[in-house]
Protein backbone atom coordinates (compact mmCIF):
# COMPACT_ATOMS: atom_id res chain seq x y z
CA UNK A 1 0.00 0.00 0.00
CA UNK A 2 3.03 2.30 0.64
CA UNK A 3 3.62 2.57 -3.29
CA UNK A 4 -0.06 4.81 -3.27
CA UNK A 5 -0.26 6.28 -0.05
CA UNK A 6 2.29 9.20 0.21
CA UNK A 7 3.36 9.49 3.76
CA UNK A 8 -0.77 10.50 5.02
CA UNK A 9 -1.93 8.66 8.06
CA UNK A 10 -5.32 7.24 6.15
CA UNK A 11 -8.58 8.71 7.97
CA UNK A 12 -11.25 6.33 7.58
CA UNK A 13 -14.88 7.30 8.33
CA UNK A 14 -16.89 4.40 10.30
CA UNK A 15 -20.57 3.94 10.39
CA UNK A 16 -23.49 1.46 10.05
CA UNK A 17 -26.49 1.58 8.66
CA UNK A 18 -29.80 0.51 10.25
CA UNK A 19 -32.46 0.32 7.46
CA UNK A 20 -35.25 -2.11 8.69
CA UNK A 21 -37.53 -3.62 6.17
CA UNK A 22 -40.91 -5.90 6.22
CA UNK A 23 -41.52 -7.10 3.18
CA UNK A 24 -45.54 -8.46 2.11
CA UNK A 25 -45.28 -12.12 1.52
CA UNK A 26 -48.47 -11.46 -0.73
CA UNK A 27 -51.67 -13.91 -1.22
CA UNK A 28 -50.14 -16.63 -2.93
CA UNK A 29 -47.20 -16.92 -0.64
CA UNK A 30 -49.19 -16.17 2.57
CA UNK A 31 -51.43 -19.14 1.61
CA UNK A 32 -48.68 -21.67 1.22
CA UNK A 33 -46.96 -20.24 4.61
CA UNK A 34 -49.95 -20.59 6.31
CA UNK A 35 -50.53 -24.40 5.38
CA UNK A 36 -46.92 -24.78 6.60
CA UNK A 37 -47.22 -23.18 9.86
CA UNK A 38 -50.98 -24.71 10.97
CA UNK A 39 -50.91 -28.30 9.17
CA UNK A 40 -47.57 -28.79 8.04
CA UNK A 41 -48.51 -29.45 4.24
CA UNK A 42 -46.58 -28.25 1.60
CA UNK A 43 -48.50 -26.56 -1.17
CA UNK A 44 -47.58 -25.52 -4.93
CA UNK A 45 -49.36 -24.25 -7.65
CA UNK A 46 -50.23 -25.70 -10.75
CA UNK A 47 -50.11 -23.84 -14.30
CA UNK A 48 -52.21 -26.13 -16.23
CA UNK A 49 -50.71 -24.85 -19.38
CA UNK A 50 -47.34 -26.20 -18.77
CA UNK A 51 -48.42 -28.67 -16.67
CA UNK A 52 -45.80 -27.53 -14.19
CA UNK A 53 -46.22 -27.77 -10.33
CA UNK A 54 -44.41 -24.82 -8.70
CA UNK A 55 -43.00 -24.38 -4.85
CA UNK A 56 -42.34 -22.01 -4.08
CA UNK A 57 -46.21 -21.08 -5.18
CA UNK A 58 -46.42 -18.84 -8.43
CA UNK A 59 -49.61 -16.19 -8.20
CA UNK A 60 -48.59 -16.20 -12.66
CA UNK A 61 -46.41 -19.04 -14.43
CA UNK A 62 -43.09 -17.53 -14.81
CA UNK A 63 -43.04 -19.06 -18.51
CA UNK A 64 -46.24 -18.71 -20.15
CA UNK A 65 -48.14 -15.80 -17.65
CA UNK A 66 -51.06 -18.01 -17.14
CA UNK A 67 -52.88 -17.37 -13.90
CA UNK A 68 -52.02 -20.22 -11.64
CA UNK A 69 -54.84 -20.90 -9.14
CA UNK A 70 -54.56 -24.66 -8.65
CA UNK A 71 -53.17 -25.84 -5.54
CA UNK A 72 -51.27 -29.13 -5.10
CA UNK A 73 -50.41 -30.71 -1.85
CA UNK A 74 -46.49 -32.01 -2.63
CA UNK A 75 -44.67 -34.84 -0.79
CA UNK A 76 -42.64 -33.58 2.25
CA UNK A 77 -39.73 -35.70 0.77
CA UNK A 78 -38.18 -35.59 -2.12
CA UNK A 79 -34.30 -35.85 -4.24
CA UNK A 80 -31.11 -33.61 -3.48
CA UNK A 81 -30.74 -31.88 -6.84
CA UNK A 82 -27.79 -29.97 -5.83
CA UNK A 83 -25.59 -28.61 -2.54
CA UNK A 84 -22.31 -26.64 -1.06
CA UNK A 85 -21.28 -27.08 2.16
CA UNK A 86 -20.56 -23.69 3.76
CA UNK A 87 -16.82 -23.45 5.57
CA UNK A 88 -16.41 -20.02 6.35
CA UNK A 89 -18.21 -18.02 9.20
CA UNK A 90 -20.21 -14.95 8.33
CA UNK A 91 -22.59 -12.61 9.93
CA UNK A 92 -24.93 -13.45 6.85
CA UNK A 93 -25.47 -17.18 7.78
CA UNK A 94 -28.29 -18.82 10.61
CA UNK A 95 -26.11 -20.82 11.98
CA UNK A 96 -22.00 -21.96 12.81
CA UNK A 97 -20.22 -23.72 9.92
CA UNK A 98 -20.00 -26.26 8.34
CA UNK A 99 -23.44 -25.95 6.62
CA UNK A 100 -25.17 -27.74 4.18
CA UNK A 101 -26.99 -26.17 1.34
CA UNK A 102 -29.37 -28.07 -0.82
CA UNK A 103 -31.57 -27.91 -3.69
CA UNK A 104 -34.30 -30.39 -2.96
CA UNK A 105 -37.30 -31.07 -5.44
CA UNK A 106 -40.00 -32.48 -3.48
CA UNK A 107 -42.12 -35.25 -5.34
CA UNK A 108 -44.58 -33.43 -7.23
CA UNK A 109 -42.96 -30.66 -7.83
CA UNK A 110 -41.13 -29.59 -10.82
CA UNK A 111 -38.60 -27.03 -9.26
CA UNK A 112 -36.43 -27.00 -6.20
CA UNK A 113 -36.78 -25.36 -2.91
CA UNK A 114 -33.39 -24.02 -1.21
CA UNK A 115 -32.82 -25.43 2.03
CA UNK A 116 -30.59 -26.60 4.74
CA UNK A 117 -29.45 -29.98 5.04
CA UNK A 118 -28.97 -31.69 8.55
CA UNK A 119 -28.45 -34.78 10.27
CA UNK A 120 -25.39 -36.24 8.21
CA UNK A 121 -21.87 -34.98 7.82
CA UNK A 122 -20.59 -33.07 5.09
CA UNK A 123 -18.66 -35.70 3.30
CA UNK A 124 -21.64 -37.89 3.05
CA UNK A 125 -23.84 -35.54 1.40
CA UNK A 126 -24.42 -37.33 -2.47
CA UNK A 127 -26.83 -35.30 -5.27
CA UNK A 128 -29.62 -37.86 -5.65
CA UNK A 129 -30.18 -38.75 -2.12
CA UNK A 130 -33.34 -38.91 -0.60
CA UNK A 131 -33.92 -36.31 1.68
CA UNK A 132 -37.16 -35.59 4.17
CA UNK A 133 -38.64 -31.98 6.09
CA UNK A 134 -38.16 -31.88 9.76
CA UNK A 135 -40.37 -29.67 10.91
CA UNK A 136 -40.14 -26.90 13.40
CA UNK A 137 -42.07 -27.41 16.85
CA UNK A 138 -42.51 -23.37 16.81
CA UNK A 139 -43.78 -22.78 13.51
CA UNK A 140 -44.19 -18.64 12.58
CA UNK A 141 -45.10 -18.98 8.97
CA UNK A 142 -41.25 -18.81 7.73
CA UNK A 143 -39.16 -21.21 5.46
CA UNK A 144 -37.71 -22.66 8.95
CA UNK A 145 -41.43 -23.97 9.83
CA UNK A 146 -38.94 -26.79 7.84
CA UNK A 147 -35.87 -26.43 10.13
CA UNK A 148 -34.13 -28.39 7.89
CA UNK A 149 -33.93 -32.02 5.65
CA UNK A 150 -32.64 -34.99 6.83
CA UNK A 151 -32.02 -38.08 4.96
CA UNK A 152 -34.19 -40.55 4.96
CA UNK A 153 -33.01 -43.68 5.58
CA UNK B 1 -33.88 4.22 -40.23
CA UNK B 2 -31.93 2.32 -38.31
CA UNK B 3 -29.32 1.96 -35.63
CA UNK B 4 -26.32 3.19 -35.93
CA UNK B 5 -22.90 1.91 -35.67
CA UNK B 6 -20.90 2.46 -32.35
CA UNK B 7 -16.99 1.63 -31.82
CA UNK B 8 -14.92 1.82 -28.61
CA UNK B 9 -12.97 4.42 -28.96
CA UNK B 10 -10.78 4.75 -26.04
CA UNK B 11 -10.51 3.09 -22.52
CA UNK B 12 -8.66 3.87 -19.91
CA UNK B 13 -8.22 1.63 -16.16
CA UNK B 14 -7.14 2.56 -12.33
CA UNK B 15 -3.91 0.78 -11.42
CA UNK B 16 -6.67 -2.03 -9.19
CA UNK B 17 -5.68 -2.81 -5.71
CA UNK B 18 -7.49 -4.60 -2.30
CA UNK B 19 -7.67 -0.99 -0.93
CA UNK B 20 -7.67 2.19 -2.01
CA UNK B 21 -7.62 4.41 1.22
CA UNK B 22 -5.54 7.25 -0.81
CA UNK B 23 -8.46 8.42 -2.76
CA UNK B 24 -12.66 8.61 -2.33
CA UNK B 25 -15.27 6.91 -4.70
CA UNK B 26 -15.23 9.96 -6.97
CA UNK B 27 -11.44 10.32 -7.15
CA UNK B 28 -10.97 7.14 -8.10
CA UNK B 29 -13.62 7.18 -10.87
CA UNK B 30 -12.03 10.63 -12.07
CA UNK B 31 -8.33 8.41 -12.12
CA UNK B 32 -9.96 5.91 -14.84
CA UNK B 33 -12.10 8.52 -16.79
CA UNK B 34 -8.54 10.91 -17.02
CA UNK B 35 -7.45 7.96 -18.79
CA UNK B 36 -9.81 7.11 -20.82
CA UNK B 37 -9.84 10.87 -22.02
CA UNK B 38 -6.12 10.70 -22.46
CA UNK B 39 -6.41 7.30 -24.08
CA UNK B 40 -8.65 9.03 -27.03
CA UNK B 41 -7.04 12.09 -26.88
CA UNK B 42 -10.29 14.15 -26.06
CA UNK B 43 -11.27 16.56 -22.93
CA UNK B 44 -14.33 15.90 -20.75
CA UNK B 45 -15.86 18.88 -23.01
CA UNK B 46 -16.15 16.69 -25.73
CA UNK B 47 -18.35 14.03 -23.76
CA UNK B 48 -22.17 14.09 -24.49
CA UNK B 49 -23.61 12.24 -21.81
CA UNK B 50 -22.58 9.62 -18.91
CA UNK B 51 -23.52 6.27 -17.79
CA UNK B 52 -22.11 5.30 -14.92
CA UNK B 53 -22.77 2.62 -12.40
CA UNK B 54 -21.55 -0.03 -9.65
CA UNK B 55 -23.03 -2.08 -6.86
CA UNK B 56 -26.12 -1.34 -5.03
CA UNK B 57 -25.21 -1.62 -0.89
CA UNK B 58 -21.40 -1.65 -1.45
CA UNK B 59 -20.34 2.05 -0.59
CA UNK B 60 -23.78 2.29 0.60
CA UNK B 61 -24.24 5.65 -1.43
CA UNK B 62 -27.11 5.72 -3.53
CA UNK B 63 -27.94 7.81 -6.02
CA UNK B 64 -24.27 7.39 -7.23
CA UNK B 65 -24.77 9.11 -10.51
CA UNK B 66 -25.45 12.59 -8.71
CA UNK B 67 -23.22 12.03 -5.94
CA UNK B 68 -20.23 11.73 -7.99
CA UNK B 69 -20.43 14.04 -10.98
CA UNK B 70 -17.05 15.93 -9.27
CA UNK B 71 -14.64 12.70 -10.72
CA UNK B 72 -17.27 11.35 -13.68
CA UNK B 73 -17.79 15.03 -15.50
CA UNK B 74 -21.27 14.52 -15.43
CA UNK B 75 -21.56 17.91 -14.23
CA UNK B 76 -24.15 19.65 -16.20
CA UNK B 77 -23.96 17.18 -18.53
CA UNK B 78 -26.68 14.05 -19.29
CA UNK B 79 -25.90 10.94 -16.35
CA UNK B 80 -27.77 8.01 -15.86
CA UNK B 81 -26.91 4.88 -13.96
CA UNK B 82 -27.58 1.55 -13.97
CA UNK B 83 -27.43 -1.35 -12.15
CA UNK B 84 -27.55 -5.07 -12.75
CA UNK B 85 -25.08 -6.68 -9.70
CA UNK B 86 -22.26 -8.70 -10.92
CA UNK B 87 -23.69 -7.73 -14.91
CA UNK B 88 -23.12 -4.28 -13.81
CA UNK B 89 -20.07 -3.63 -16.09
CA UNK B 90 -21.38 -5.28 -19.21
CA UNK B 91 -24.37 -3.86 -18.99
CA UNK B 92 -23.04 -0.31 -18.87
CA UNK B 93 -20.99 -0.93 -21.75
CA UNK B 94 -24.69 -2.05 -23.38
CA UNK B 95 -26.41 0.69 -22.49
CA UNK B 96 -23.64 3.38 -23.78
CA UNK B 97 -24.03 1.12 -26.78
CA UNK B 98 -28.22 1.85 -27.08
CA UNK B 99 -27.77 5.65 -26.31
CA UNK B 100 -25.38 5.74 -29.56
CA UNK B 101 -27.00 3.17 -31.16
CA UNK B 102 -29.80 5.19 -30.96
CA UNK B 103 -29.02 8.25 -32.72
CA UNK B 104 -29.33 10.44 -29.38
CA UNK B 105 -25.58 11.08 -28.35
CA UNK B 106 -22.75 10.99 -30.86
CA UNK B 107 -20.07 10.38 -27.82
CA UNK B 108 -20.68 8.73 -24.26
CA UNK B 109 -18.59 8.03 -21.33
CA UNK B 110 -19.30 4.82 -19.88
CA UNK B 111 -17.92 3.95 -16.37
CA UNK B 112 -17.98 1.04 -13.70
CA UNK B 113 -16.24 1.49 -10.23
CA UNK B 114 -16.09 -0.02 -7.13
CA UNK B 115 -14.75 0.13 -3.69
CA UNK B 116 -15.68 -3.07 -2.25
CA UNK B 117 -13.26 -2.47 0.47
CA UNK B 118 -15.60 -0.24 2.17
CA UNK B 119 -18.27 -2.74 3.24
CA UNK B 120 -19.44 -6.63 4.00
CA UNK B 121 -19.64 -8.20 0.47
CA UNK B 122 -21.21 -11.22 1.22
CA UNK B 123 -23.95 -9.04 3.34
CA UNK B 124 -24.49 -6.56 -0.05
CA UNK B 125 -24.95 -9.47 -2.18
CA UNK B 126 -27.01 -11.14 -0.17
CA UNK B 127 -29.30 -8.47 -1.06
CA UNK B 128 -29.82 -9.35 -4.31
CA UNK B 129 -31.85 -12.86 -3.43
CA UNK B 130 -35.32 -12.89 -2.97
CA UNK B 131 -36.29 -12.21 0.83
CA UNK B 132 -39.02 -14.16 1.51
CA UNK B 133 -37.82 -17.38 -0.40
CA UNK B 134 -34.25 -17.60 -0.70
CA UNK B 135 -32.39 -15.15 2.07
CA UNK B 136 -33.14 -16.83 4.74
CA UNK B 137 -31.71 -19.96 3.88
CA UNK B 138 -28.58 -19.01 1.50
CA UNK B 139 -26.01 -16.42 1.57
CA UNK B 140 -23.82 -14.91 -0.32
CA UNK B 141 -22.63 -15.39 -4.37
CA UNK B 142 -20.39 -18.70 -3.21
CA UNK B 143 -22.81 -20.90 -2.16
CA UNK B 144 -25.05 -20.64 -6.03
CA UNK B 145 -21.85 -21.40 -7.98
CA UNK B 146 -20.50 -24.29 -5.36
CA UNK B 147 -23.72 -26.07 -6.39
CA UNK B 148 -23.26 -25.46 -10.00
CA UNK B 149 -19.80 -27.16 -9.71
CA UNK B 150 -21.21 -29.71 -7.41
CA UNK B 151 -23.78 -30.52 -9.92
CA UNK B 152 -21.29 -30.25 -13.24
CA UNK B 153 -18.81 -32.59 -11.27
CA UNK B 154 -21.76 -35.23 -10.76
CA UNK B 155 -22.88 -34.97 -14.03
CA UNK B 156 -19.56 -35.22 -16.08
CA UNK B 157 -16.70 -36.50 -13.30
CA UNK B 158 -14.84 -33.10 -13.37
CA UNK B 159 -12.41 -32.81 -10.33
CA UNK B 160 -11.29 -29.66 -8.35
CA UNK B 161 -8.26 -30.61 -10.09
CA UNK B 162 -9.65 -29.00 -13.05
CA UNK B 163 -10.90 -25.96 -11.36
CA UNK B 164 -7.53 -25.32 -10.37
CA UNK B 165 -6.20 -25.63 -13.83
CA UNK B 166 -8.43 -22.55 -14.59
CA UNK B 167 -7.08 -20.33 -11.88
CA UNK B 168 -3.31 -21.39 -12.65
CA UNK B 169 -4.22 -20.28 -16.19
CA UNK B 170 -5.90 -16.89 -15.28
CA UNK B 171 -3.39 -15.74 -13.00
CA UNK B 172 -0.49 -16.38 -14.67
CA UNK B 173 -2.13 -14.45 -17.77
CA UNK B 174 -2.35 -11.70 -14.73
CA UNK B 175 1.17 -11.08 -14.89
CA UNK B 176 1.15 -9.87 -18.00
CA UNK B 177 -1.30 -7.10 -17.24
CA UNK B 178 -0.09 -3.79 -15.24
CA UNK B 179 -3.98 -3.27 -13.98
CA UNK B 180 -4.56 -6.54 -12.28
CA UNK B 181 -4.64 -6.68 -8.81
CA UNK B 182 -3.01 -10.14 -7.87
CA UNK B 183 0.20 -10.69 -10.19
CA UNK B 184 1.72 -13.34 -8.79
CA UNK B 185 1.33 -17.02 -10.52
CA UNK B 186 -0.28 -19.72 -8.20
CA UNK B 187 0.21 -24.02 -9.01
CA UNK B 188 -2.69 -26.45 -8.72
CA UNK B 189 -1.35 -27.48 -5.86
CA UNK B 190 -1.40 -24.27 -3.93
CA UNK B 191 -5.02 -23.47 -5.13
CA UNK B 192 -5.91 -27.59 -4.24
CA UNK B 193 -4.53 -26.44 -0.60
CA UNK B 194 -5.48 -23.30 -0.43
CA UNK B 195 -8.91 -23.29 2.43
CA UNK B 196 -12.15 -24.59 1.53
CA UNK B 197 -15.05 -22.15 1.50
CA UNK B 198 -17.50 -23.96 0.09
CA UNK B 199 -17.37 -27.17 -1.33
CA UNK B 200 -15.51 -27.94 -3.91
CA UNK B 201 -14.94 -23.88 -4.25
CA UNK B 202 -11.10 -22.72 -2.62
CA UNK B 203 -10.00 -19.39 -1.55
CA UNK B 204 -7.81 -19.13 -4.96
CA UNK B 205 -10.80 -20.86 -7.24
CA UNK B 206 -12.84 -17.18 -6.22
CA UNK B 207 -12.03 -13.87 -7.12
CA UNK B 208 -10.63 -11.25 -4.90
CA UNK B 209 -12.05 -7.93 -3.44
CA UNK B 210 -10.78 -5.18 -5.38
CA UNK B 211 -11.25 -1.59 -5.54
CA UNK B 212 -10.79 0.05 -9.08
CA UNK B 213 -12.72 1.92 -12.03
CA UNK B 214 -13.05 1.42 -15.63
CA UNK B 215 -13.73 4.15 -18.40
CA UNK B 216 -14.74 3.68 -21.84
CA UNK B 217 -15.70 6.16 -24.35
CA UNK B 218 -18.03 4.80 -27.07
CA UNK B 219 -18.41 6.96 -30.75
CA UNK B 220 -20.64 7.17 -33.44
CA UNK B 221 -19.83 5.59 -37.10
CA UNK B 222 -18.31 8.94 -38.62
CA UNK B 223 -16.99 10.09 -35.61
CA UNK B 224 -15.24 6.71 -34.25
CA UNK B 225 -12.97 6.65 -37.11
CA UNK B 226 -11.83 10.63 -36.52
CA UNK B 227 -10.61 9.77 -32.83
CA UNK B 228 -9.44 6.53 -33.31
CA UNK B 229 -6.92 4.67 -36.04
CA UNK B 230 -8.13 1.27 -35.28
CA UNK B 231 -12.06 1.98 -33.15
CA UNK B 232 -13.36 -1.39 -31.71
CA UNK B 233 -16.70 -1.69 -33.55
CA UNK B 234 -19.37 -3.29 -31.28
CA UNK B 235 -21.07 -5.90 -33.61
CA UNK B 236 -23.52 -7.34 -31.13
CA UNK B 237 -25.00 -7.51 -27.63
CA UNK B 238 -27.17 -10.14 -25.57
CA UNK B 239 -27.75 -10.25 -22.25
CA UNK B 240 -30.52 -12.90 -20.39
CA UNK B 241 -32.05 -13.62 -16.77
CA UNK B 242 -32.97 -16.56 -15.87
CA UNK B 243 -34.99 -17.03 -12.21
CA UNK B 244 -36.56 -14.80 -9.46
CA UNK B 245 -36.24 -17.65 -7.13
CA UNK B 246 -32.49 -19.22 -7.24
CA UNK B 247 -34.14 -22.93 -7.40
CA UNK B 248 -35.61 -21.95 -10.57
CA UNK B 249 -32.08 -21.84 -11.99
CA UNK B 250 -30.60 -24.65 -13.99
CA UNK B 251 -27.61 -25.96 -11.86
CA UNK B 252 -24.33 -27.42 -13.94
CA UNK B 253 -25.23 -25.57 -17.27
CA UNK B 254 -25.85 -21.97 -17.32
CA UNK B 255 -28.90 -21.28 -19.45
CA UNK B 256 -28.48 -17.93 -19.82
CA UNK B 257 -25.53 -17.85 -20.96
CA UNK B 258 -26.34 -20.93 -23.55
CA UNK B 259 -29.08 -18.10 -24.75
CA UNK B 260 -27.36 -14.92 -24.81
CA UNK B 261 -24.29 -16.47 -27.02
CA UNK B 262 -26.51 -18.11 -29.22
CA UNK B 263 -28.57 -14.83 -30.23
CA UNK B 264 -25.25 -12.96 -29.92
CA UNK B 265 -23.55 -15.59 -32.56
CA UNK B 266 -26.48 -15.42 -34.92
CA UNK B 267 -26.68 -11.46 -35.18
CA UNK B 268 -23.22 -11.64 -36.25
CA UNK B 269 -23.29 -15.10 -38.74
CA UNK B 270 -21.07 -17.17 -36.71
CA UNK B 271 -21.31 -20.45 -36.48
CA UNK B 272 -18.42 -21.65 -35.03
CA UNK B 273 -17.14 -19.50 -32.37
CA UNK B 274 -14.66 -21.81 -31.55
CA UNK B 275 -12.84 -21.19 -34.88
CA UNK B 276 -14.12 -17.67 -35.30
CA UNK B 277 -13.11 -15.88 -32.67
CA UNK B 278 -9.73 -14.91 -31.61
CA UNK B 279 -9.96 -14.01 -27.78
CA UNK B 280 -12.21 -13.80 -25.24
CA UNK B 281 -12.19 -11.94 -21.69
CA UNK B 282 -14.84 -14.01 -19.81
CA UNK B 283 -16.43 -12.67 -16.39
CA UNK B 284 -15.80 -15.92 -14.90
CA UNK B 285 -15.34 -15.53 -10.87
CA UNK B 286 -14.74 -18.51 -10.44
CA UNK B 287 -12.15 -21.37 -12.01
CA UNK B 288 -14.99 -23.96 -12.58
CA UNK B 289 -16.77 -21.67 -14.72
CA UNK B 290 -14.31 -21.27 -17.29
CA UNK B 291 -15.19 -25.02 -17.71
CA UNK B 292 -18.75 -25.11 -17.82
CA UNK B 293 -19.51 -21.82 -19.21
CA UNK B 294 -17.36 -22.30 -22.80
CA UNK B 295 -19.55 -25.67 -23.08
CA UNK B 296 -22.90 -23.18 -22.76
CA UNK B 297 -20.88 -20.74 -25.17
CA UNK B 298 -20.87 -23.56 -27.83
CA UNK B 299 -16.33 -23.64 -27.46
CA UNK B 300 -16.37 -27.33 -26.07
CA UNK B 301 -18.70 -30.18 -26.28
CA UNK B 302 -20.93 -30.97 -23.08
CA UNK B 303 -18.44 -32.11 -20.94
CA UNK B 304 -15.07 -31.53 -22.54
CA UNK B 305 -14.81 -28.16 -21.14
CA UNK B 306 -11.89 -29.07 -19.04
CA UNK B 307 -10.10 -31.20 -21.44
CA UNK B 308 -9.84 -28.70 -23.88
CA UNK B 309 -8.11 -26.38 -20.63
CA UNK B 310 -5.78 -29.02 -19.73
CA UNK B 311 -5.33 -28.82 -24.04
CA UNK B 312 -3.31 -25.54 -23.46
CA UNK B 313 -6.42 -24.35 -26.13
CA UNK B 314 -6.74 -21.27 -24.08
CA UNK B 315 -3.51 -20.09 -22.70
CA UNK B 316 -1.34 -17.46 -24.61
CA UNK B 317 -0.47 -18.57 -27.70
CA UNK B 318 -3.09 -21.14 -27.77
CA UNK B 319 -5.83 -21.80 -30.66
CA UNK B 320 -8.76 -19.17 -28.73
CA UNK B 321 -6.70 -17.38 -25.89
CA UNK B 322 -8.96 -16.66 -22.55
CA UNK B 323 -8.74 -13.85 -20.06
CA UNK B 324 -5.69 -12.54 -20.95
CA UNK B 325 -5.82 -10.05 -18.69
CA UNK B 326 -5.99 -12.49 -16.25
CA UNK B 327 -9.68 -12.29 -15.51
CA UNK B 328 -12.21 -12.09 -12.67
CA UNK B 329 -10.02 -14.59 -10.30
CA UNK B 330 -7.05 -12.42 -10.45
CA UNK B 331 -9.25 -8.67 -10.13
CA UNK B 332 -12.76 -8.06 -9.22
CA UNK B 333 -14.08 -4.64 -8.43
CA UNK B 334 -17.41 -5.42 -9.13
CA UNK B 335 -19.18 -2.72 -10.50
CA UNK B 336 -16.03 -2.42 -13.10
CA UNK B 337 -15.37 -6.12 -13.74
CA UNK B 338 -18.01 -6.51 -16.45
CA UNK B 339 -16.75 -3.51 -18.26
CA UNK B 340 -13.09 -4.17 -18.07
CA UNK B 341 -13.67 -7.59 -19.79
CA UNK B 342 -15.39 -5.27 -22.24
CA UNK B 343 -12.46 -2.55 -22.00
CA UNK B 344 -9.47 -5.77 -22.67
CA UNK B 345 -11.63 -6.78 -25.72
CA UNK B 346 -11.74 -3.39 -27.07
CA UNK B 347 -7.67 -3.34 -26.07
CA UNK B 348 -7.08 -6.81 -28.19
CA UNK B 349 -8.72 -5.27 -31.00
CA UNK B 350 -7.41 -2.23 -31.22
CA UNK B 351 -3.86 -3.37 -30.65
CA UNK B 352 -3.12 -2.00 -27.46
CA UNK B 353 -2.96 -4.78 -25.33
CA UNK B 354 0.70 -4.19 -24.55
CA UNK B 355 1.97 -7.52 -23.11
CA UNK B 356 -0.56 -9.15 -22.61
CA UNK B 357 -1.93 -8.60 -26.23
CA UNK B 358 -2.93 -11.85 -29.06
CA UNK B 359 -1.70 -11.31 -32.11
CA UNK B 360 -3.88 -10.42 -34.96
CA UNK B 361 -7.55 -9.88 -33.15
CA UNK B 362 -10.28 -9.38 -35.74
CA UNK B 363 -13.62 -10.53 -33.28
CA UNK B 364 -13.57 -10.94 -29.80
CA UNK B 365 -16.30 -12.02 -26.78
CA UNK B 366 -16.26 -9.93 -24.01
CA UNK B 367 -18.89 -11.38 -21.06
CA UNK B 368 -20.72 -10.29 -17.83
CA UNK B 369 -21.72 -12.24 -15.13
CA UNK B 370 -23.91 -11.83 -11.97
CA UNK B 371 -26.64 -12.58 -9.01
CA UNK B 372 -25.95 -15.70 -9.68
CA UNK B 373 -26.56 -16.92 -13.37
CA UNK B 374 -27.52 -13.95 -15.45
CA UNK B 375 -25.84 -12.98 -18.64
CA UNK B 376 -24.25 -10.11 -20.98
CA UNK B 377 -22.52 -10.82 -24.20
CA UNK B 378 -20.70 -8.13 -26.36
CA UNK B 379 -19.10 -9.04 -29.68
CA UNK B 380 -16.15 -6.45 -30.29
CA UNK B 381 -14.57 -6.42 -34.23
CA UNK B 382 -11.32 -4.91 -35.96
CA UNK B 383 -13.99 -4.43 -39.02
CA UNK B 384 -17.35 -2.22 -39.37
CA UNK B 385 -20.10 -4.91 -38.63
CA UNK B 386 -21.86 -5.17 -41.60
CA UNK B 387 -24.90 -4.94 -40.78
Amino acid sequence: MSDIFQNVEPMVHESRISVPYHWWAGDTASRFFIDLRDSQKIMGTRCSKCSKTYVPPRKTCPTCFTPNDEWREVASQGTLISYTVVRRHQASLPKKPPIIYGLIQLEGADTAVLHIIDELKPEDVKIGMKVQAKFSSQRKGTMFDIEYFRPVH
Amino acid sequence: MGKKRVAIVGTGQTFHKSHRPDVNGQELINEAVQRALLDADMTIQDIDAVVIGNMDHFEGINYVDCWSVDGSGGVMRPIIKLTTGGTTGSTLAIGGYHMIASGMFEKVLVIGWEKNSESDTTGAITTAFDPVWDRLVFAGAISGLAAEAQSYMAKYGATDKDGARVSVRDRKHACNNPHAQLRKEVTIEEVLASPMLADPIHLLDVCPRTDGACAVIMACEGVAERIAPQPDWIWATANRHTYSYLNDATYGELDSMADASKELFSKAGIKDPRKELDVIEMYQPYSFAGIIWIEDMGIAPRGKGAEYIWSGATDMGGELPINPSGGVIACNPIGATGLIRCAEAALQVMGKAEERQVPDVSLALSTGFGGCFWTDTILHGKNKPAF
